[in-house]
């Protein structure tokens, strides 16, 4: 998979992901799985939906971070909920063509029906077993960052 | 761990072309998830008809999941995207680019249409079977798609 002629990618650059949730058990996990995934994924962390808009418009303490390459959100989230950030990237010209990625321990259908219609690419529960979230994680991997060709970016810096 | 559906299948509606891709699309599924049935769209004309139920395509299911090619007679695929994620009861309707244009224009414009997924089409036969595979394994498997309702 990291055949260069793959065409995956040109360069070896990271790629960048972007986390966002608040639960300390999640993002240790997550973490985790992507470190025995993928040893090119960086993967940044938002606690909350404000801190998850300061990091995409590069606001505050956020002038530098990298555009994600794709974005894992989770829907309930303190100060700005998931939907609300969900909303924001897809009404947004730049923000749009990021692959946003639901991962929440919601099932309820009105959840899922109103994050498609919001334009998430993806909706997926989070498995309550551990080796069951780290197949996710891996599964995520595999197709989102080896298979799907992902927009080039912009070169913000 | 499949959603469980009505009659347990798994509608997909593959926009393809080139009957040899469609071929191998078909065997792929079959292998890959024996509850997806799947519906073939020559054209992108043909393609509207069956999402809206028009003429022949008057009980068409809805599907689940769309596999679109972009370059295809009568109405392109960039067309077809745009018109089912405008379409406010379609656009929840999972839609992955399947083509073999690299193009990052192409990309790059399909995602800002709201594309779900774009993937290329792997030229050896083995990747592309595999790639098929990796689309029922995640869209088909674990992925949480919207629930059916039969009676639009």
């Amino acid at each position: 998979m990291n055949d260069p002629r793959s065409g995956m990618r040109s360069d070896m650059s990271p790629l960048e992901v972007l986390l966002v949730e608040d639960s300390p058990g999640d993002v240790r996990l997550t973490r985790d799985a992507f470190i025995n995934t993928n040893d090119r994924v960086n993967l940044s962390v938002a606690v909350d939906g404000a801190e998850a808009m300061a990091f995409l418009r590069n606001e505050g303490e956020y002038g530098n971070a990298p555009k994600p390459d794709l974005i894992l959100l989770d829907l309930n989230l303190p100060k700005i909920d998931g939907r609300e950030v969900l909303a924001a990237i897809k009404t947004d010209d730049i923000l749009r063509s990021i692959p946003t990625i639901i991962l929440t321990t919601s099932a309820a259908e009105s959840d899922i029906v109103k994050s498609y219609k919001l334009q998430a690419n993806a909706y997926l529960r989070k498995p309550v077993q551990l080796d069951a979230f780290d197949n996710l994680i891996r599964s995520i991997s595999d197709f989102w960052l080896t298979k799907v060709k992902l927009p080039r970016q912009g070169g913000r810096s | 761990m499949t959603t469980s559906r009505k009659g347990g299948l798994i509608e997909v509606l593959l926009v393809e072309d080139s009957p040899g891709d469609v071929r191998l699309t078909r065997e792929a599924f079959r292998d890959a998830n024996s509850s997806v049935r799947l519906h073939i769209a020559n054209d992108g004309v043909e393609a509207m008809a069956f999402l809206r139920q028009e003429g022949e395509h008057v009980d068409a299911p809805r599907p689940d999941f769309i596999l679109l090619d972009l370059n295809l007679p009568k109405m392109d695929g960039r067309e077809v995207l745009a018109l089912i994620k405008r379409d406010d009861s379609l656009k929840t309707i999972p839609t992955v680019i399947l083509t073999t244009s690299d193009a990052e224009a192409d990309i790059v414009r399909s995602y800002q249409l709201q594309a779900n997924a774009y993937l290329t089409k792997p030229v050896q036969l083995d990747a592309f079977e595999s790639l098929v595979k990796s689309i029922s394994d995640f869209w088909l498997t674990r992925v949480k798609l919207p629930q059916q309702r039969k009676n639009r």
